[in-house]
């Protein structure tokens, strides 16, 4: 004790407890988001299952979504908007909303797959819309370096060439797509999240939808074959990295350089 | 070594074989008598010197490297596929540009290598040229008699910020055909010739088949060239003026102290090239720089979010994403007879940059007509010592900086979660009170140091040890100064205004009234060095009551 309390005011004594504070913080927040993403595959309804989503329905949505999915003042009508709407909402965690706000963060899933099912089954007994997508179209096969332009000519504008995500009007976003799963990515385009257009059939094709995700999965599988990616942010995180990392070295040297031996 | 003595006894034979050569080659070049007078040419040690010659060694390292990638860089845009090892991108229509791009990038042995460490490079010598500019006008060292040479300076900044563009826009992938296009846009704006000029440049419609064939001519030839050429003339003037020197004990404008160049300083310097070598190939060999494979074929109808220029090109970049397109009800761009005028992205195109290198340019001679100031200067200020041009300083550099990270808005709304709309209007108005807040700040801040090296000189350092003496009274023991280090802090000068003079027919004219005013805002805020006379009576009633004296002498300020 008596060492430690003579060091206190060593000149890297606050740099120490910054660093001790940080780490703690840090290693903490890593632990506690630490979750893992539900995963919904079957597509058929029971009629239980939608017996079952209707209860949650009313206990967890239906005070923004009206009961019966009709919609109020605080959130949209369901009726319509299809299974694969509530999947993508309810299993990436955006729905139920954390708060209100220009857009909904992507969390931890409120709900294990199961429910996310029920949920689903219940929406998707409203009336017809988007179905989960089949397995077939979400198998990695497709063509990479179609998919590639036609993520460039459609997606690219909002989630960056490098599906790094981009900044929209007030506060919204297009998010990352590392680590998005092929279903939710396939179920994105079909059903137009947040402020994300709708892509239909006819707009691009469910083969066009499968290369796609092909594409996205291999450029994330492919890593940076050019060294630490930086975030894949394009020249502003390069200026930074050369301004301050880059510079500082050299700055360190030429302190180095010139210093005397005295 | 021996060869030195042989140019004036020609009898002398060497003894070595390589004596004899060396001699021979003396004998017909001189180059002993060049190496004597240079190797005693002598350069003041400090850190802040060594970022022109940073920008020199990526220089160098940018013609080596550049060198290599010209090799397997075909700037031809004729369509072909690609059949290259890269997946993604396999059998997509693309330019022969990009497709050799991609082969240098993952079919040519230490191809990525090179071409990230000639981007890094690129990168490091415009930042290193704009360091060094930094330096140059905080310390005054472009004051009489190298006002030239920060114009030579200047344009090479411009040189490079050019040769860094024309070397952006080669690849011809998505990131560099959408800087063509705004740089299309904006040659478009400007009025009635706009058009042709852009139809001359691309030859034809946008983009056209022929701007990377000539921007490549423009980056490896005409570019560099100039550089080369401007490099030669900053360096030639450096060594006719001789360094400057930070202010000391025994450095005046008639000396320069510091260490000869040869032999340690060179070797100093030579080692140094090695060190900026090596980071820069640290940094290309662990880190990424314009994935080109991300981005794709350019193609025009394609814009990926997060697409900025190369970070000397940002601050336009910026400039044009804060330009708003309407006030109120009335737009920006107007049409008057029958022609489209894009104001809305002529004047954040060109103006701000427009104000910025001519205050750049200009900057010396401005300065010189304010203070009167026509001695020779080797001697630099401190940057506190010149509170008036620091903080002009530091208003600019705020000013850039703010359109600078306009630029980046996009990404700071995503990296700190607030809205882009919000980050366009803080930056709006940055833009206006940023340099002015920047200037008063800058300036209170460099008095306020001037104030306490004052303190210091007179009084000495505070120890931190606190005495009780018999009668109860604490007071803080301080302790003086060495003399080396009190001159730096006494030994400089202090401008006050220069009064409105008449010209030769005894009249002031409204010029001189204007200057005047100007020398008044210059020097009015001003701290005396303190005197020997203040210095001696500090010391003369020093010890125990120091720590009092302090609050007497600040009235003796003049202010």
């Amino acid at each position: 004790m008596k060492a430690l309390s003579q060091k206190r005011r060593h000149p890297l004594a606050a740099v120490a407890l910054l660093l001790m504070g940080l780490l703690i913080t840090g290693g903490l927040y890593a632990v506690a988001t630490t979750v893992n993403q539900a995963k919904a595959d079957t597509t058929s309804f029971s009629a239980s299952d939608a017996e079952e989503g209707g209860k949650l329905f009313a206990a967890n949505c239906a005070t923004c979504h009206g009961m019966g999915a009709s919609g109020s003042q605080a959130g949209p009508s369901l009726v319509g908007v299809g299974a694969a709407a509530v999947d993508f909402q309810v299993g990436t965690g955006r729905m139920p909303m954390q708060m209100n706000g220009p857009q909904a963060y992507k969390k931890p899933a409120q709900f294990n797959e199961e429910q996310t099912h029920q949920l689903a089954a219940y929406v998707a007994s409203l009336g017809p819309g988007p179905a989960i997508p089949e397995a077939g179209v979400l198998d990695e096969k497709g063509d990479a370096a179609k998919g590639g332009e036609l993520f460039r000519t459609n997606c690219a504008m909002c989630h960056n060439a490098a599906a790094a995500g981009g900044a929209l009007t007030r506060g919204k976003f297009a998010p990352a797509l590392a680590d998005v799963s092929g279903k939710h990515i396939y179920e994105a385009m079909v059903t137009g999240p947040q402020n994300m257009p709708v892509f239909s059939d006819a707009n691009v094709s469910p083969e066009g939808k499968r290369d796609i995700i092909t594409f996205l999965k291999q450029i994330e599988a492919n890593g940076s074959p050019g060294g630490n990616d930086l975030g894949a942010l394009g020249p502003v995180s390069e200026g930074l990295f050369v301004w301050i990392a880059g510079l500082g070295v050299i700055i360190a040297f030429t302190i180095w350089l010139t210093s005397r031996t005295s | 070594m021996s060869a030195t003595s042989t140019a004036d006894t020609p009898t002398f034979v060497a003894k070595t074989k390589g004596g004899r050569i060396t001699d021979f080659v003396d004998q017909r070049v001189g180059g002993s008598g060049i190496l004597r007078e240079f190797g005693r040419k002598v350069f003041p040690d400090h850190w802040s010197f060594m970022f022109g010659e940073v920008a020199l060694y990526s220089f160098v390292i940018l013609l080596l490297s550049g060198t290599f990638l010209t090799f397997f860089f075909d700037p031809s845009m004729a369509e072909t596929h690609y059949h290259g090892s890269y997946l993604p991108l396999k059998n997509v229509e693309m330019s022969v540009a990009y497709n050799s791009s991609l082969n240098i990038s993952f079919d040519v042995r230490g191809g990525l290598f090179m071409r990230q460490v000639h981007h890094w490079s690129a990168l490091l010598f415009v930042a290193s040229i704009a360091v060094h500019m930094l330096r140059v006008f905080f310390t005054g060292a472009f004051r009489k008699p190298r006002e030239m040479n920060w114009v030579v300076g200047s344009v090479l900044l411009i040189l490079a910020m050019a040769a860094g563009f024309t070397g952006y826009s080669l690849p011809d992938d998505l990131l560099s055909g959408n800087g063509l296009r705004i740089i299309d846009g904006v040659i478009k704006s400007i009025p009635v010739v706009g058009t042709y000029i852009s139809f001359f440049l691309f030859g034809g419609e946008f983009p056209g088949t022929a701007i990377i064939g000539r921007l490549y001519m423009l980056h490896i030839l005409l570019v560099p060239a100039l550089i080369l050429l401007m490099i030669a003339v900053h360096l030639f003037m450096v060594v006719v003026h001789k360094h400057t020197q930070y202010p000391g004990p025994g450095r005046n404008d008639g000396n320069v102290v510091g260490y000869p160049l040869g032999p340690v300083y060179a070797a100093k310097a030579g080692g140094f090239f090695f060190i900026v070598f090596g980071v820069i190939a640290l940094m290309a060999g662990f880190f990424t720089i314009n994935p080109i494979w991300n981005y794709g074929p350019y193609d025009p109808s394609p814009v990926s979010a997060g697409t900025q220029p190369d970070w000397y090109i940002g601050f336009v970049d910026g400039a044009l994403r804060l330009m708003p397109g309407t006030f109120g009800d009335w737009h920006v761009e107007q049409v008057w007879f029958g022609q489209v005028f894009s104001f809305n992205v002529l004047l954040p195109a060109l103006v701000p940059a427009g104000i910025l290198f001519t205050v750049m340019f200009a900057y010396p001679w401005i300065e010189r007509w304010i203070t009167k100031d026509d001695r020779e200067h080797h001697v630099l200020d401190r940057p506190r010592n010149a509170p008036t041009r620091t903080a002009i300083g530091v208003a600019g550099f705020i000013w850039y900086c703010v359109m600078w990270a306009a630029a980046g808005s996009d990404l700071i709304a995503t990296h700190f979660h607030v809205a882009l709309n919000d980050v366009t209007y803080w930056l709006r108005a940055l833009f206006f009170i940023g340099p002015i807040l920047g200037f008063i700040v800058a300036k209170r801040v460099a008095l306020a140091l001037q104030r306490k090296d004052r303190e210091i000189a007179l009084h000495g350092r505070e120890t931190g040890r606190i005495v009780r003496l018999p009668h109860g009274e604490f007071i803080e023991v301080h302790a003086p100064l060495d003399e080396y280090k009190r001159y730096k802090l006494v030994g400089f000068e202090s401008p006050s205004p220069i009064p409105a003079q008449p010209n030769e027919h005894g009249v002031v004219d409204r010029k001189e009234k204007r200057r005047a005013l100007l020398s008044k805002w210059f020097f009015e805020d001003r701290v005396a060095p303190a005197t020997p006379a203040e210095l001696a009576a500090a010391h003369g009633h020093h010890g125990a009551h120091e720590a009092i004296d302090a609050t007497a002498d600040q009235k003796t300020l003049s202010h």
